[in-house]
């Protein structure tokens, strides 16, 4: 999936090379979860943790991986991986695909209001 | 009041006549707190209350009685005011001051106002009663002209006048062949001179109207059951005809004053003092039934609102000033296709004034000015390109701050900078129809805080009329509020300070396929090597699709980069649904749909467990399917021929169609087939919105064409095409853009609007808004798309070409690459598992989203229908 990276990106990072596998922190231990060549540079996807839970991670252009709840919390659908990566100042966050609120990638913290957060996971490719 | 012979009842005002101007004045009345005072009676002749005449021959472009309504019951109720529709005034009493209607009733009246308006002369010709003789004047004379003309080939209109002319168009648009026969040696004389004449006559005829000029109608000839054969002119010839308009001019209805012994003029028209009193003080005229201190009869809308207003002071006693003294006579002609205007002393009447002429005949524009020797712009006519109207005229009278010939050469020609609105005085009238100045308009700006042009019409009244000062008044409004330093930031989002447009322009100028490139170097600085975000990234995507061919981008949408702009929706190519699944809407092109077709949406849904409903849209929505089965259901359509519908994509939806002229006793054309052709042809198309198309095979318009992007009504002559309609929350009837096309006008027409509309609008802009916002409307528009005044129309075709020539299916192509396939997935790391939050219920006989499952521990704090709580 290289080849989805446009010419000027920057050189694949030391942490995104195509055999290397994302894990995700949960329960207090690191979870493997997929291939980083099963990501989409700027896009999200969804994936199960071992307790049946569903996580959004994404991929942004500088390599780095986030993972969120895959929880909508103002609709209840399981759809935050397949809205839009953007970032503000240099953050990333991830737009609702639904009714389009803002979720932080790194927090969880909801950029729209701030009464609501989802779960935010440590990740880290190896 | 001091007449009354009854001091201790409320005086009575009664009103003869509710047209323009008689509401004028029950408005005027209102303002002066007389209705709260005084009982008001109004007798109406017609059998409906007063409408906008000046905009009559819109009914033929769409626009409903009721939408040309100038009151509604609660003004009516609001201010007690009786009003008795269908029964004229017969007879006035002056001695026992009373008024009687047709209907026998009497009523007292301490003020009577007469507000009759005029009638349409009728020349004494022979035959002038035969069944298909009509005049121009009201809403009940068109519906019969139109009943009429559904069985006609071909009409005559009885003189070239602003009138003749609307009523000879509007015969065109019902796709009846239209004669226009004029007394005087050329068109509109009342109005234009002899070079604006032949001008104008040039572009009529270019717009298949015939024109004979310098002849009279000395017969008309019928069959035996007294419907019209034909018409015999005054030079001997004949033409054939089913039906005649006459638009020989208007005169005052003053017959009731007459017979009550009131003093007329010599040639028609109740005879009033500044005031608008009649020789009896207690009896006051205004409008076009009045003959006013000047002498005058005026036949514009735009006095007689003047005499209503001083009327109606001189009623409240608050006259003050000088009353009405005389007017301007200002026309511009609301003809489709002809820009016509005259303002001023047209004719160059003053001492010592000159000319300052510019024409071209072969394209047919020509323009005067008429200047005083002191260089003050005296008046002017204009032809073929009126677009200077709208300032000249509130210059008249003043000495232009640039030279007169810049003011008439046309852009391109070594004419100098273009003079603004700024270059007006404050007391300038810029909205001649209410008589509203400059200044007026500023101040609604900066005192009432207006902010857009549809307040400050609110506000104002200002461009509610005619319609033509409408441009100025944008001018206007932007310089009053840049002026006052309210700069809205422009910019598309956090990401990029230039509109849509403008990072149109740019990719297509530097052939950039890349989002991160586009961002790093043309974003705010504190953006670049960023994400963006979700407001650029699909704007990007879309403008990126539009260009692919001409830019060099893959023309599939999901390749690459782009993968990661679109929407939710474009990247799984099908509408996320409330509860995380997906609909499904296959291509039905024009709605036409074979039973084999239907049989296989049917056995996928079945199969599939879908639930299944007709949109609105002519075609059939399938529910509630999740992200992992969408490859599956898509194998099965495309097997079958269908193809993606696009209901995700700011693209193309549905060209609807009605049944048409193949089954339809009233179709004229092959309405489906031309909605199946459109709707292949611009499938895939992105813009900066969704784009809906509808083609109807008649006037009675089942498909309902006008409220579409672009909307196509069939005619005996061919296509007319509207543009700009919408639906939603704001609707909108699209505006004729042009008449009778062949079907590859038709297409080359479309072709042009859509990729000027795809280059010029901004992000989430319907055409209708692009439409109402981009300088210079509709007339801008159409000098672009039709005329080519920008010489872009060749770089637009072949866009269109490329993208036509570049189309494929998408579904089909994403089927036919395991690559693609691989994001319909519901988990990346258990690609076979199904969502289990995904659920669904039973609900007549088919399934709905099980939302109590998705009720969490989290309760939800905003809800699908809902505003935020908090
Ligand atoms: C399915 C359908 C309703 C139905 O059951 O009939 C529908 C469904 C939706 N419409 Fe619609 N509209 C549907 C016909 C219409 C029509 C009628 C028509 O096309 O003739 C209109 C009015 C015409 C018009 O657009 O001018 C219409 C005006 C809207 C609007 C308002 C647009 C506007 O300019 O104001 C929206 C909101 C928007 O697009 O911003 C909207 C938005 C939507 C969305 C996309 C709302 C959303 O974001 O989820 C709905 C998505 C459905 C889905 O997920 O599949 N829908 N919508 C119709 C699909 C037609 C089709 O076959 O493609
Ligand atoms: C097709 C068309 C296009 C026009 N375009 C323009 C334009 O672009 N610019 C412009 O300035 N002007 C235009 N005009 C002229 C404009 O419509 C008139 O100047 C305006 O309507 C005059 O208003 P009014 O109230 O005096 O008369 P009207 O609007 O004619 O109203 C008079 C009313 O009185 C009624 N009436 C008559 N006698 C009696 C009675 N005895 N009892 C009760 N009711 C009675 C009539 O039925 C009528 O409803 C146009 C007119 C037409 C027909
Ligand atoms: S629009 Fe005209 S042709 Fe089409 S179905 Fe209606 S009546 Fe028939
Ligand atoms: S001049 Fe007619 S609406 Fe303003």
């Amino acid at each position: 999936m290289t080849d989805v990276l446009t010419p000027n990106a920057p050189a694949a990072t030391t942490t995104a090379t195509g055999t290397a596998r994302v894990e995700v922190r949960t329960g207090g231990v690191w979870a493997a979860v997929c291939a980083v060549d099963h990501l989409v540079p700027g896009r999200g996807v969804a994936a199960l943790l071992p307790d049946g839970g569903q996580i959004a991670l994404f991929l942004d252009r500088t390599g780095t991986v986030h993972a969120i709840g895959n929880r909508d919390p103002f609709t209840g659908a399981y759809v935050l991986s397949r809205g839009l990566l953007g970032s503000v100042d240099g953050a990333p966050f991830v737009a609702s695909p639904l009714l389009k609120q803002r979720f932080d990638l790194a927090s969880g913290h909801c950029l729209d209001d701030d009464t609501v957060t989802v779960p935010a996971y440590a990740t880290r490719v190896r | 009041m001091s007449h009354s012979s009854q001091p201790q009842a409320k005086p009575t005002i009664v009103l003869v006549g509710h047209g323009m101007v008689g509401q004028r004045f029950l408005e005027a009345l209102a303002a002066e707190g007389v209705t709260a005072r005084a009982r008001v009676v109004v007798l109406c002749e017609e059998p409906r209350p007063a409408y906008d005449r000046v905009q009559l021959t819109s009914y033929f472009s769409g626009v409903t009685p009721e939408q040309l309504s100038m009151t509604d019951e609660a003004f009516l109720a609001e201010h007690g005011v009786e009003l008795h529709l269908g029964d004229p005034a017969e007879t006035v009493d002056r001695a026992a001051r009373t008024v009687t209607a047709r209907s026998g009733r009497t009523f007292r009246y301490d003020t009577l106002v007469l507000a009759t308006g005029s009638y349409p002369f009728v020349p004494p010709v022979p035959g002038r009663d035969s069944a298909g003789c009509f005049v121009y004047r009201t809403i009940e004379d068109l519906l019969a002209i139109e009943e009429f003309a559904k069985d006609a080939t071909s009409g005559v209109v009885v003189g070239g006048g602003l009138l003749g002319l609307e009523a000879a168009g509007a015969l065109k648009g019902l796709g009846v062949r239209a004669h226009i026969v004029e007394f005087n040696a050329r068109l509109m004389a009342l109005q234009v001179d002899d070079g604006g004449g032949s001008a104008l006559r040039r572009k009529i005829e270019d717009m298949g109207l015939t024109v004979h000029t310098g002849v009279g109608g000395k017969e008309i000839t019928a069959n035996a059951d007294g419907a019209v054969t034909g018409m015999v002119l005054s030079d001997g010839s004949t033409l054939d005809t089913d039906m005649v308009i006459f638009s020989a001019g208007v005169r005052p209805r003053d017959q009731l004053a007459r017979d009550c012994g009131l003093e007329v003029g010599e040639r028609g028209g109740v005879v009033v003092d500044a005031r608008c009193r009649t020789s009896d003080p207690a009896v006051y005229a205004i409008g076009e039934c009045a003959k006013a201190v000047d002498g005058m009869v005026y036949g514009l809308v735009a006095p007689g609102y003047e005499m209503a207003e001083a009327a109606a002071a001189a009623i409240a006693g608050t006259a003050a000033g000088e009353g009405f003294t005389g007017a301007d006579t200002s026309t511009k002609l609301k003809l489709l296709g002809v820009d016509v205007a005259s303002f001023g002393d047209a004719h160059g009447t003053a001492e010592g004034c000159l000319d300052v002429i510019y024409a071209d005949s072969r394209a047919g524009v020509y323009k005067k000015l008429v200047i005083a020797p002191d260089g003050a712009l005296l008046g002017g006519v204009l032809v073929g390109d009126a677009d200077a109207y709208g300032l000249l005229r509130p210059l008249t009278g003043s000495v232009p701050p640039v030279a007169p010939e810049s003011l008439v050469l046309p852009a391109g020609a070594g004419a100098p900078a273009q003079l603004g609105p700024s270059a007006l005085p404050d007391d300038a009238v810029v909205c001649s129809c209410h008589n509203v100045t400059k200044g007026t308009i500023r101040a609604a700006v900066t005192e009432h805080r207006c902010g857009t042009v549809p307040e400050v019409k609110t506000c104002t009244k200002a461009g509610t009329g005619c319609g033509s000062c409408v441009k100025v008044l944008g001018q206007l409004v932007d310089a009053e509020l840049t002026a006052q330093g309210i700069e809205v930031d422009p910019g598309l989002c956090a990401c990029f300070g230039q509109t849509r447009q403008e990072l149109y322009e740019i990719v297509l100028a530097l052939r950039l396929t890349s989002f991160q490139q586009l961002l790093d170097g043309h974003g705010r600085p504190e953006a670049r090597g960023g994400e963006g975000c979700e407001v650029c990234k699909p704007a990007v995507a879309s403008i990126i699709a539009s260009l692919a061919p001409t830019i060099g981008a893959g023309a599939y949408v999901l390749d690459g980069e782009q993968a990661a702009l679109q929407d939710t929706n474009d990247h799984h190519l099908a509408n996320l649904q409330r509860n995380g699944s997906y609909s499904i809407v296959p291509r039905v092109p024009g709605g036409e749909i074979s039973p084999e077709k239907l049989i296989v949406i049917g056995q996928v849904a079945r199969d599939f467990g879908l639930y299944t409903k007709i949109t609105g849209g002519q075609r059939i929505d399938l529910f509630g399917a999740r992200v992992d089965q969408l490859p599956q259901i898509w194998a099965r359509l495309v097997d079958a021929g269908f193809e993606s519908g696009h209901a995700y994509g700011k693209a193309l939806r549905t060209v609807k169609s009605c049944v048409g002229q193949t089954w339809c006793r009233y179709g004229v054309q092959d309405s489906v087939k031309m909605a199946i052709d459109l709707e292949l042809r611009y499938r895939g198309l992105r813009a900066p919105h969704k784009l809906k198309s509808a083609v109807s095979g008649c006037q009675r318009e089942c498909a309902e064409a006008q409220s579409k992007d672009f909307g196509v009504i069939a005619t005996a002559g061919g296509w007319n095409l509207y543009v700009g309609g919408n639906g939603g929350a704001t609707p909108r009837h699209g505006d004729l853009l042009a008449q009778d096309l062949s079907d590859a006008e038709l297409v080359r027409l479309i072709d042009r609007f859509l990729m000027f509309y795809i280059r010029t609008a901004d992000r989430l802009e319907r055409t209708s808004v692009w439409l109402e916002r981009i300088e210079g409307g509709l007339d801008h528009v159409r000098d672009v798309v039709v005329h080519d005044s920008l010489g872009i129309c060749a770089e637009l075709e072949a866009m269109m070409a490329e993208h036509v020539a570049g189309y494929r299916d998408e579904w089909a192509e994403t089927l036919a690459d395991p690559e693609r396939l691989r994001r319909f997935v519901s988990f990346v790391n258990a690609p076979d598992a199904p969502d289990p939050s995904v659920r669904f219920v039973p609900e007549r006989d088919q399934n709905k989203p099980d939302l109590d499952i998705l009720a969490g521990p989290d309760l939800p704090v905003r809800t699908l229908e809902g505003a935020p709580l908090s």
